[in-house]
């Protein structure tokens, strides 16, 4: 018999959970990406987990997204739906090299454009330090991003986590 | 007392060794553990898988507990070799036995009792129903299994230059228990002098056709932010104490995690995880996982050296985030 792998989406996901036996289950922070994406605002970065100044933040793709940039790489991974990146190597530096996190561009980049990749759930994609970026989603999906916490990243740790 | 490898032959055909002044032999069914004051055994299957993941993580991030009573703590550098150090019974009779260990030289002769005790057709890394028996006298080896290296990208999977990715052709097809994941590549556009740069690849199908099980490997690195996904299958061979906070995020499937108090052992939590679920592992606490059927996972890892010690002076607090 052919064995099933179950992954989540938007429209189809069930929570675990903590059961705790002498503990507190704040301690563990337990949050589900789906359905903090499914409650949030397109392109809401919103932390799910974090040690210390990284973050993995949980982003409800919808549209198209602002321009982005950051001084170090960061790593996006489409957990639902079909994402399209645009990648622009920047002239001049944007960011300040000792400011970390994602940082919302105002308007379109100045730069050659490097290209672009649509990826799809489970596709892995490089945010290359020094370019800047931008989503587009067609249909609502949900991207994981590996990142450091910045002026953008939202913690509601109160409203997502299992109490 | 010198620090020697090689002490003899038994009659079952296994070396035996001498790490310290713990000695370890084989029989046909157990590895026995020796020490000053005391001793200890084990059944081999399952000292041999969590002796495998112990060279192949290079004693990982913490304390690696092959049981209740038997492991390594971690110093990067040196490496302590315990007996009921995190056992409260035997902590509570002062019974516990502690060496530390240059970490180079308990890898090495760590690395050639995995390498002598693992006997043709079983291989450690593997889940239960794909490997052999680790039982009887001694009978041939499985170097390639044991030589097995963890995958460290130093960027990103794939990348040129970093670790490659795995098909067919190198020897990673797909698990048999993720032949229905998809194996389709992102689109990958990149405009003439940025192909080095524009990179995408199918992080789920990469999985899909991992080897080995319970074997966190780095496959992205934004600075000391390591994502370490890990197929798992059948139950973590070892009890994981944490030095700091890791992470977990489940991307396929479910594991379900038994967590007790770090030192004692004492039973704290259990934690049912689904796809999409994210739970912190406390800096204070040991884990064991169990699944069901082959499942993805993602441990996020911040590799931060200063970080053991800012949480064994209880500058930093075990949780990760206060609400």
């Amino acid at each position: 018999m052919g064995h099933q792998t179950r992954f989540g989406s938007l429209q189809n996901y069930e929570k675990g959970g903590i059961q705790t036996i002498n503990d507190d289950p704040r301690n563990y922070a337990f949050s589900n990406i789906f359905e903090v994406a499914a409650r949030s605002q397109p392109w809401e970065k919103v932390a799910v987990a974090r040690n210390l100044k990284y973050v993995l933040e949980a982003i409800r793709a919808e549209d198209t997204s602002p321009w982005y940039a950051a001084s170090h790489d960061e790593v996006a991974t489409v957990m639902d739906g079909e994402v399209e990146i645009r990648l622009v190597k920047l002239e001049n530096p944007l960011v300040a090299e000792d400011h970390e996190g994602t940082t919302m561009l105002e308007g379109n980049p100045k730069g050659k454009p490097m290209g672009h990749i649509v990826a799809r759930r489970g596709h892995m994609a490089l945010l290359p330090k020094g370019a800047a970026y931008q989503f587009r989603a067609a249909r609502p999906g949900v991207i994981l991003l590996q990142t450091i916490k910045g002026d953008l990243t939202i913690e509601r740790w109160k409203e997502i986590c299992q109490k | 007392m010198a620090t020697t490898n090689q002490v003899g032959v038994n009659q079952h055909g296994y070396r035996t060794f001498q790490i310290g002044h713990f000695s370890f032999s084989r029989d046909e069914y157990f590895a026995h553990i020796e020490w000053p004051g005391g001793s200890h055994l084990m059944p081999v299957d399952r000292f041999l898988k969590a002796l495998m993941r112990d060279v192949a993580w290079n004693f990982f991030y913490g304390i690696v507990n092959f049981d209740e009573i038997f492991g390594t703590t971690n110093h990067y550098g040196t490496v302590d070799i315990f007996a009921g150090l995190y056992n409260a019974g035997y902590r509570a009779q002062k019974k516990e036995y502690v060496e530390n260990l240059d970490s180079v030289k308990a890898r090495s002769i760590f690395e050639e009792m995995l390498d002598d005790w693992t006997v043709e057709g079983f291989d450690p890394f593997a889940a239960p129903a794909e490997t052999g028996s680790a039982f009887g006298p001694k009978k041939g080896n499985n170097t390639r299994a044991v030589k097995r290296a963890r995958v460290v990208a130093k960027r990103m999977a794939g990348m040129k230059g970093d670790t490659p990715l795995r098909n067919d052709q190198n020897g990673f097809p797909v698990n048999r228990q993720f032949q229905d994941v998809a194996q389709d590549e992102p689109e990958v556009h990149a405009e003439p002098g940025f192909e080095d740069e524009v990179h995408a690849f199918n992080f789920f199908g990469y999985l899909s056709r991992s080897d080995v099980t319970w074997n966190p490997s780095v496959c992205s690195a934004v600075k000391d932010s390591l994502v370490c996904p890990t197929t798992e299958e059948f139950a973590l061979p070892v009890i994981h104490g944490n030095d700091r906070v890791e992470w977990f995020i489940q991307l396929s499937d479910e594991i379900q995690w038994e967590i007790a108090d770090r030192d004692s052992g004492a039973p704290r939590a259990r934690a049912v995880m689904k796809p999409g679920d994210v739970a912190a592992m406390p800096a204070d606490i040991r884990h064991q996982g169990f699944s069901p059927k082959r499942s993805m996972l993602l441990v996020w890892e911040n590799a931060d050296p200063s970080l053991p010690e800012l949480y064994a002076r209880k500058k930093l607090k075990p949780n990760p985030v206060d609400f």
